[in-house]
């Protein structure tokens, strides 16, 4: 039988399990309204989880099992399933620190928050640890090449896998400990992309309740400079001014993370200008704002003391999720070689300095998961912001993309 | 009389912050076929929420927590969804307060119109069509023939409204529930609606519960009137007997809001100087003007009420008084000065003098700003007091707007009710110790006891700092009873204007007549007579000439 006839099978036999589950939920309930009113669409999609689940846990038991050669095919579904686990019983033990420790607002906050928001928060909060004392976390230099230890050790620290307990994430392409460079990534990515975002979201933002506040003539030419700088694909925009800029500073490393901070914040302010803007126009016709104006209240006073506080929910989301993009950004200019400079250590370039090792993924798992570690710190990153982001939004429930 | 509807010992609960919090304390409700049943409150009785739950539905967050709603032998709180269904707009139809918001503007009248009767397969689509245009003409729209191929946006208001009561008939269902579909609109529109709604109701036999807050239209349509207070029910009487007897305190309070009357003040001095002289504007948006040649005076310790429908003016007149909208045309004196026609121009002082308050508070009062924050502003603003001495100028602006002062200063709006927010737009107007204010409808989106204790403050500020105020209303039960004088104005035009007194005898000019004939009394019998005089064809030809 053929794949594709598996599948048909497999959803029609769901069908029909999903119409007998529906059938003995509403015999053994006795009409329980929830039964009765399930859609057969609805009672499908039931049974279409548990089916999937039921798959999940028999490959985990596979990946657990099998013998060496046959457990390659399962190596990596397994470190899925484990780190979900664990991250999502982490999320769970923080949100119950949460709820027992603090003050009775954040005991209610953590009350209400979903496991997906406090995972992201609990996420945001190491990272953020990580990146602050990076310096006395890390065993090793970022750019330390420790004397006599081999390069391209692989990560697990087992020395039966040809690992080394003392590089417990093995080291790279010319000897420099793997573990050492995340920790001192996350202070170099993570902090160039935080002040890239506060720096495109003091540009489009001040622009952009400007524009609602002032309107007219000012309006129109900022709306449409941002039109325009919006119409050319960004990441290739950015390369292009990354090519210019790389020109200028010469080799002056610094200068250039510096022109690329630059760039990136306008690029994105673009976006933040728009979303500044929208939003603020729907507050400046609110009438508290007309009896500040006709109080005689300047410029400063109406953007800053009255738009401000009133937008600050809907710019917080766009922050955690800018923050995203610009991260991710960074990343990609560095991947391609223009973006954070070597020696120091970058997710993007760690990725692109190993990404060679990937093709090994059929037959040496444990080698190929070494550049999928910094690329794994950025996901797990993004991933954090924007269940926090979502959460947000949710709660103030003013931006609905 | 056969019984229709019959709920007993309604419990519905509403969940916020954890908590199932009640909304509906055991009411009973019943209904026979044909009857129509007038449901009142304040907001926040919990008459929307009766309403919806005859229907067996509750809106999201809330749960009807013990009790049976019964509909013809069907117990609609355990039907199924399926059995709804079938019953939703076929047997039972609703009617919602705003027809413009629940429209769908994406689709012509007439499709939306046929919808509920192919779907539930009364009848076929071009028969239903055919049914919508009886029905058009029934209600009096006029071009019956043609009105339903037009998008909801190209309808006015009342029209809009008559063709969601005639969506709701489209099924001919038994129960129709009318949630206030009469109060966003004119009083000169909403009787055309409230006439042909009660003759429709009246020709299919249709049972109704019919849900306001105001009285004296639920006069003309109930045969009997139910009263809830905070989710329970204070008393069920016929129409007659309870405008004539009403039994409870609370009930005769409601029917006595009514009467708050100020004297009228001896006519002013000729030649004194009025505070604000508006004389001869003529303002407008782009190139279309909207007011032509408006001129009006308001003296010092009076109040000028500017009546008239929505789009008759009144609010842009305002705004070229307060310098937002300049006139095109024109002057505007304040005690004998003319002022600057933008605000941008005006000194801090010119500013202080002239102050508003706004019909919604909650869109006047900057939600994250505390209370003392909000009154503070202009105190510190314009009289430059900071500090303890800006605390206590607050306190003494809250203790005049009777609000107590510790329990309030630290508050966000949102923690007020609508007419507390009220109180501290007003304060923040008399926190820069104007001697001019401008209420732009500060009484209509609120409850008529909440309005009458705000129009008695307005009053005792009047005389205890000899405030001028403009009185911009469409209401005129709130003209009678705060106005000296009254500006009637209708397509930006000044129709007559004069003191109270002789704008409430007549002669009038037509326009004023149609306006204050048109204000519902409590009269039960008061339409009919109305109805009688004007000619009932009358009406229908009033809202053809209006669309044309």
């Amino acid at each position: 039988m053929s794949l594709w006839m598996q599948i048909v099978v497999v959803l029609l036999l769901c069908l029909a399990g999903g119409w007998a589950f529906r059938f003995a939920g509403i015999k053994a309930t006795d009409g329980k309204p929830f039964y009765r009113d399930m859609p057969l669409s609805v009672a499908f999609g039931y049974v279409l989880g548990a089916v999937l689940l039921v798959w999940i846990v028999w490959s985990y038991y596979l990946s657990r099992t099998l013998p060496a050669p046959e457990v390659n095919k399962y190596f990596f579904f397994r470190i899925a399933i484990e780190g979900f686990i664990i991250f999502a019983l982490f999320a769970w033990l923080f949100r119950l620190l949460g709820r027992s420790v603090g003050t009775s607002t954040t005991k209610k906050l953590f009350r209400q928050m979903p496991l997906t928001a406090s995972f992201g928060i609990l996420m945001i909060l190491i990272y953020a640890f990580l990146a602050i004392f990076a310096g006395l976390l890390a065993p090793y230099g970022q750019e330390q090449i420790v004397p006599g230890v081999a390069a391209n050790i692989p990560p697990g620290g087992n020395p039966a896998m040809g690992g080394n307990p003392d590089f417990p994430l093995g080291t790279d392409q010319i000897g420099r400990d793997i573990l050492s460079r995340l920790i001192y990534g996350a202070q170099n990515t993570v902090g160039i992309a935080f002040a890239t975002t506060c720096l495109a979201f003091f540009i489009g933002g001040s622009l952009g309740f400007l524009a609602a506040t002032l309107g007219g003539w000012l309006d129109q030419v900022l709306s449409r400079g941002v039109d325009v700088l919006m119409a050319i694909p960004s990441l290739i925009f950015a390369l292009l001014l990354m090519t210019i800029a790389s020109a200028w500073a010469g080799s002056e490393k610094g200068l250039l993370t510096f022109y690329m901070v630059i760039i990136i914040a306008v690029i994105d302010s673009t976006r933040v200008f728009r979303l500044a803007r929208a939003v603020g126009a729907n507050i400046v016709v609110m009438d508290y704002i007309e009896a500040a104006k006709l109080r005689g209240e300047g410029l400063g006073y109406l953007i800053f003391k009255e738009i401000l506080p009133n937008a600050t929910a809907p710019l917080l989301a766009e922050f955690g999720l800018r923050f995203c993009f610009v991260f991710l950004t960074i990343a990609s200019l560095s991947f391609l070689g223009v973006g954070i400079q070597p020696p120091l250590a970058d997710w993007g370039t760690m990725v692109r300095d190993l990404a060679q090792f990937i093709n090994f993924a059929a037959f040496a798992p444990q080698v190929a998961s070494a550049p999928l570690l910094a690329a794994g710190a950025i996901a797990l990153l993004t991933v954090a912001v924007n269940f926090v982001v979502d959460w947000m939004l949710h709660r103030s429930s003013g931006l609905k993309e | 009389m056969s019984r229709l509807l019959t709920m007993t010992d309604i419990w519905i609960e509403g969940r916020s912050d954890e908590v199932w919090n009640p909304i509906i304390n055991g009411v009973d409700l019943h209904l026979n076929k044909g009857e129509v049943l007038g449901l009142i409150g304040e907001s926040g009785a919990g008459k929307s929420t009766m309403g919806l739950a005859a229907m067996g539905f509750c809106r999201d967050g809330v749960r009807i927590a013990k009790g049976a709603v019964n509909f013809d032998g069907i117990d609609l709180v355990k039907a199924s969804a399926e059995v709804k269904r079938g019953l939703l707009g076929k047997r039972i139809a609703y009617v919602a307060q705003s027809a413009a918001a629940s429209f769908n503007p994406a689709h012509k009248i007439i499709e939306q119109h046929t919808e509920g009767p192919t779907q539930h397969g009364v009848m076929g689509k071009s028969e239903s069509e055919r049914d919508a245009m009886e029905l058009y003409a029934k209600l009096r729209l006029p071009h019956p023939e043609e009105i339903g191929f037009r998008f909801p946006h190209q309808v006015s208001g009342g029209q809009l409204q008559r063709a969601m009561t005639a969506m709701a008939m489209s099924c001919r269902p038994d129960l129709i529930i009318f949630d206030e579909p009469t109060t966003a609109l004119d009083v000169t529109t909403q009787i055309e609606v409230l006439a042909s709604i009660r003759d429709i109701v009246d020709q299919f036999g249709t049972a109704a519960i019919y849900i306001t807050h105001d009285l004296a239209v639920v006069a003309q349509m109930a045969d009997r009137i139910k009263v809830l207070l905070r989710g329970d029910e204070v008393e069920t009487q016929d129409t007659r007997a309870m405008l004539s007897h009403p039994k409870e305190d609370y009930t005769k309070s409601l029917w006595a809001v009514r009467e708050f009357k100020r004297p009228q003040k001896p006519p002013v001095h000729d030649r004194a100087t009025p505070v604000v002289s508006v004389q001869g504007i003529t303002a407008g948006y782009g190139k279309i003007d909207v007011l032509y040649d408006v001129s009006f005076d308001i003296h010092e310790g009076r109040t000028v009420a500017v009546v008239g429908e929505s789009g008759s003016g009144k609010s842009t007149t305002a705004r070229c008084i307060t310098g937002l909208l300049p006139p095109r045309k024109g002057v505007i004196e304040f005690d004998g000065v003319a002022l600057p026609l933008d605000y941008r121009k005006r000194s801090k002082d010119q500013l202080r003098q002239v102050q508003m308050i706004y019909q919604m508070a909650d869109t006047a009062l900057n939600p994250r700003k505390t209370i003392g924050e909000i009154i503070g502003r202009p105190v510190e603003f314009y009289m430059g007091l900071k500090g303890r001495d800006k605390r206590r100028r607050v306190a003494e602006l809250l203790d005049q707007i009777e609000l107590p002062a510790d329990r309030y200063i630290d508050r966000l709006p949102s923690e007020l009710s609508g007419g507390q927010k009220q109180r501290i737009g007003i304060a923040r107007a008399l926190a820069a110790e104007p001697r001019f204010i401008i209420c732009d409808e500060v009484t209509s989106a609120l409850d008529q006891l909440v309005a009458e204790g705000i129009l008695r403050l307005l009053a005792k500020l009047q005389d205890e700092l000899k405030l001028s105020y403009m009185f911009i209303t469409h209401d005129l039960a709130t003209v009678r009873s705060i106005a000296d004088e009254v500006v009637v104005m209708k397509d930006g035009e000044v129709v007559e204007q004069g003191p109270k007194v002789e704008m409430f005898q007549p002669p009038h000019h037509p326009y004023t007549d149609l306006l204050l004939s048109s204000v519902p009394e409590m009269d039960p019998d008061w339409l009919n007579t109305l109805l009688k005089e004007r000619g009932v064809d009358n009406i229908g030809d009033a809202a053809v000439q209006k669309m044309d």
